[in-house]
């Protein structure tokens, strides 16, 4: 915390800040909403996992191929990735002070989120719609 | 920003000790934070052996012992010394509280250890500087807002709406839940925290209020608000029972009924 007096700023200016936002609440509710959807996904998954686990790669892929599994598991990755990216937001934002350091964390936690989801969904669709990886 | 370590001029050295009297009859130790800007240095742990069968029962009676007997240099606030004013909180035996009202015998292990509210920049022994945490409570205007013209006698309140402001308006500033909060530490400048917070909450929830979107536009903001994640520490050490974090819960679902 700063005790620099040596500024002239009143303590009522530094409480005030930069003022309000006006935001913080569609992160509020896109995380319970994500957490809210990633129970059922994820009991799926799990479901899915155990069955894959016993499957060949032929198996595998035919099994991906179906239109409710296809969509499921990019549906899963997505929602999961959503949460992920989320939280890991709020981690930055609670230990990294520095402006220009957070700024670069939460673009590269960004980038990494939506990278991972994109390769991750078009490899679904590539297997479900060509049958092959 | 986090540090794990207290900076190299903050680390807090060995002190001086101060034996106990002859013909102590029941003697305790306390180990207290020292620190005196005037006089440079580190910070210190100086150690007092008191007789406590000479003083009362609360950690500020000792305290008071020992500055009136001991040690005169020793620097705290306290006023009431009946848990109503807030002045004399600090860390006593690792947790915040009112040294008016928390007992000496209440503290576990061998001596009483006892250091400044966490986190806060220190003016001098025990007392920290709160200059800030005073410019956030005003932050949130803690008066009633109103546009229809005044009436001839009182705003008037229905009683079940009066109930809603028990378990807030009991606060009485100590800071011991904000020094408490995790978040209130890393981002102190620009989390509000859990004593501001719970303040808004009870002009947000008071009936007669007339500015309840703007208090809530006000405090919509990652940090100003959305910093507290439930760690509960502020409840847990509340000296007056109250429970801080659950006022902020309450405003975090007045703003979601405002878009839903
Ligand atoms: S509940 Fe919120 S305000 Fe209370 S200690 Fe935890 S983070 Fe801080
Ligand atoms: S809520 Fe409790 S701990 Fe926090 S300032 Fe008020 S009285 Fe003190
Ligand atoms: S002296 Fe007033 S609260 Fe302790």
């Amino acid at each position: 915390m700063s005790t620099s007096s040596s500024n002239f700023r009143t303590p009522r200016s530094r409480a005030q800040g930069l003022g309000s936002a006006k935001h913080g609440v569609g992160h509020f509710v896109v995380e319970r909403v994500s957490a809210l959807a990633s129970v059922p996904l994820v009991l799926w998954g799990v479901f899915a996992g155990l069955r894959l686990a016993g499957a060949d790669h032929e198996g595998a892929v035919a099994w991906i191929g179906q239109p409710v599994n296809a969509v499921l598991l990019s549906l899963l990755l997505v929602v999961g990735l959503i949460h992920l990216k989320n939280a890991m937001q709020v981690v930055v934002e609670d230990y990294i002070e520095r402006f220009a350091t957070k700024t670069a964390l939460l673009l590269l936690n960004l980038f990494v989120s939506v990278l991972t989801g994109a390769l991750g969904v078009f490899a679904i669709v590539k297997i479900a719609l060509t049958g092959a990886i | 920003m986090v540090e794990l370590a207290l900076p190299k001029n903050s680390r807090v050295q060995a002190g001086k000790h101060w034996p106990a009297p002859a013909g102590a009859t029941k003697v305790k130790s306390f180990k207290i934070y020292r620190y005196d800007p005037e006089q440079g240095g580190n910070p210190r742990w100086d150690t007092y052996d008191i007789d406590v069968d000479a003083c009362g029962p609360m950690v500020l009676d000792a305290l008071l012992y020992i500055k009136n007997n001991v040690d005169p240099t020793l620097a705290f606030r306290r006023s009431c010394r009946e848990g109503v004013c807030g002045s004399c909180s600090m860390n006593i035996g690792g947790r915040n509280t009112l040294a008016c009202t928390h007992g000496w015998e209440e503290v576990p292990g061998k001596a009483v250890q006892i250091s400044p509210l966490p986190h806060l920049p220190v003016v001098k022994d025990l007392i920290p500087d709160l200059t800030l945490f005073y410019a956030q409570y005003a932050s949130i205007e803690p008066w009633l807002h109103t546009e229809t013209p005044t009436p001839e006698k009182e705003w008037r309140q229905a009683p079940e709406d009066r109930e809603k402001l028990d378990g807030l308006y009991e606060c009485i500033l100590c800071a011991c839940c904000s020094t408490s909060c995790p978040s209130y530490w890393w981002n102190g400048e620009k989390y509000l925290g859990p004593a501001a917070l719970l303040h808004a909450y009870r002009w947000l929830i008071d009936s007669r209020d007339e500015s309840t979107g703007d208090r809530l536009d006000a405090l919509e903001d990652p940090f100003k608000l959305y910093r507290c994640h439930t760690i509960m520490n502020c409840a847990q050490v509340c000296p007056k029972g109250l429970n801080p974090a659950k006022a902020i819960a309450e405003i975090k679902k007045m703003m979601v009924e405002r878009v839903v």
